[in-house]
């Protein structure tokens, strides 16, 4: 009720030949409950301006009064495509605190979800962005493949979309035996289906003439707006925490970090593409080499951070996201931020799209990836 | 660069900083006065902190102050610094940095919306997540809401 006040006041500030349209905050296009009020000069867009807040639910307060064992759980309703990388972020920031040792099986464990999280991440986003584009095939070969994920998720985690599965200290259950078995038989069928997808539309004439010049994000902008992931990679950015940061056993496998430098919608999509293959590398690297022996370090059923101020950070499918602990050495934290990398890169997008033709906009938005939990929190 | 270089340059360049290097990365404590003239030297002088990765705030009633964070990386260098600006809680004002780093316009705006901090100068001042009549700041420790807070 309150926010289409706004729209009225917006609508009476246009002036002259200006038109003001809402996109969303149900609209298939935003991928969630987005509202962008866009003011147009004939096709030509002037400005974008986000409003958010329609699934914020203050999650860094809840946090506040769950232990450090619960607040793990509701972080999964943040990316909800990069559940396990949120989980793993804010179990390293537990660990970081207590100094706990990860055992080599969860670490191994722990980069394999990652990844698998990172194709089906991604496999969602090609299929809903060839979508908003016109291409309506990709949705369905995407979510072929995407199920095959969701499968060894559910057999390992118990859960296909909203996974909790690490814990501080390592993992939660141990792998199911099947687990090797159907990830190397996912790798084996996806790695002709990316070639599949490339065919489909990578080398699209018509996606290309809707993505290429589309959307240009300089680098300095992409540092100075602080993006990451593959909307910064793609402005050449070198953000990539696996690498610049490594934890687990990142430093261990052999990947690229992809970097493009055409800023446009194209780059942004030629990252994302090339990161499946670079997934699909890491996970062929370690699904036979994973150790024996523990999977969660010991420790007490309540955790008690010591006095002091934790940060960590992970690479999730989407950029860079960060966990800021403020504990006074309770059992619950004092304060909680969660840096989302979506928050950030959605602010880029007035950005970028100022000048763009109104069409222009869903290959903008489609390539930034946004999920809204995300922004919201 | 490490912790006691860094330390050399930003007392060059801000002699009055207070440093606390308890934590992961080098802590520096500046007053909300100076702030922005230290911003600027922070993003093109001598360090080059051009990516603002982590903007927030944090509560403090006991002793009735808002500390501001801002968490800072080098690109080019890859040093990592923490800028805390301690404000008054009552009355929590401070420049904006929008214009150098321009990811502050959104952080700062959702610090306005949940912490009540004032942003001077700041181009677009608004609530950015809660309703433009909300009352009151959801993150400081003294909100209270009887209809949909539940205690644990």
């Amino acid at each position: 009720m309150y926010r289409e006040t706004q729209i009225i006041e917006a609508d009476n500030k246009a002036d002259g030949d200006d038109l003001v349209i809402n996109v969303g905050p149900q609209h298939p296009a935003t991928h969630g409950v987005l509202h962008l009020v866009i003011r147009l000069q004939g096709e030509t867009i002037q400005k974008v301006e986000p409003h958010l807040g329609y699934i914020h639910r203050s999650i860094e307060k809840m946090c506040e009064s769950l232990s450090y064992r619960q607040f793990i759980y509701v972080t999964s309703r943040m990316d909800y495509l990069s559940a396990h990388i949120n989980n793993h972020a804010c179990a390293m920031c537990v660990e970081k605190a207590l100094q706990l040792e990860v055992p080599p099986r969860a670490r191994v464990i722990r980069v394999l979800m990652d990844e698998l999280t990172r194709i089906a991440s991604h496999e969602l986003w090609w299929g809903a962005m060839a979508m908003d584009l016109g291409a309506f095939t990709p949705f369905f070969y995407a979510f072929r493949e995407r199920e095959t994920i969701n499968d060894i998720m559910e057999e390992t985690c118990g859960a296909r979309l909203t996974m909790n599965y690490m814990v501080p200290g390592g993992v939660m259950y141990d792998l199911h035996p099947n687990f090797q078995q159907r990830v190397k038989n996912f790798i084996q069928l996806f790695n002709n289906k990316i070639d599949e997808y490339d065919d489909l539309v990578t080398g699209n004439i018509i996606f290309q003439n809707r993505t290429k010049g589309v959307g240009v994000l300089t680098k300095e902008d992409a540092i100075s707006f602080g993006c990451t992931g593959p909307v910064g990679r793609a402005s050449g950015v070198s953000c990539d925490i696996r690498k610049l940061y490594p934890y687990e056993v990142y430093d261990k496998v052999s990947f690229d970090e992809i970097i493009e430098m055409g800023g446009d919608s194209f780059s942004r999509y030629l990252v994302r593409i090339k990161e499946l293959r670079q997934s699909i590398r890491i996970i062929e690297q370690l699904i036979d080499n994973i150790p024996e022996g523990d999977i969660q370090a010991k420790t007490k059923a309540v955790l008690k951070l010591p006095k002091g101020e934790f940060y960590s950070r992970a690479e999730t499918a989407r950029g860079e996201l960060g966990v800021y602990i403020v504990s006074e050495g309770g059992t619950t934290p004092y304060r909680i931020k969660f840096r989302s990398p979506g928050f950030s890169n959605l602010s880029a997008l007035d950005h970028i799209s100022r000048g763009s033709k109104i069409g222009d906009l869903m290959a903008i938005m489609g390539t930034l990836d946004l999920v809204i939990p995300d922004i919201d929190r | 660069m490490t912790n006691n270089e860094l330390k050399d340059h930003i007392t060059q360049g801000q002699p009055s900083a207070v440093f606390d290097e308890t934590g992961e990365w080098l802590n520096v404590q500046v007053e909300a006065g100076e702030w922005k003239a230290f911003a600027n030297w922070l993003r093109h002088d001598a360090l080059q902190m051009d990516y603002l990765f982590c903007l927030t705030c944090i509560d403090w009633p006991q002793t009735k102050h808002l500390m501001m964070v801002y968490h800072f990386t080098s690109t080019t260098f890859r040093h990592n610094v923490v800028i805390k600006v301690k404000l008054d809680r009552n009355n929590a004002e401070i420049e904006t940095v929008s214009d150098i780093w321009r990811t502050a316009e959104f952080h700062e705006r959702e610090v306005y919306d949940l912490f009540g901090v004032r942003f001077l100068h700041h181009p677009d001042l608004r609530r950015l997540i809660l309703t433009d009549d909300f009352e009151g700041h959801p993150l400081k420790k003294d909100f209270e809401d009887p209809v949909n807070m539940i205690k644990l």
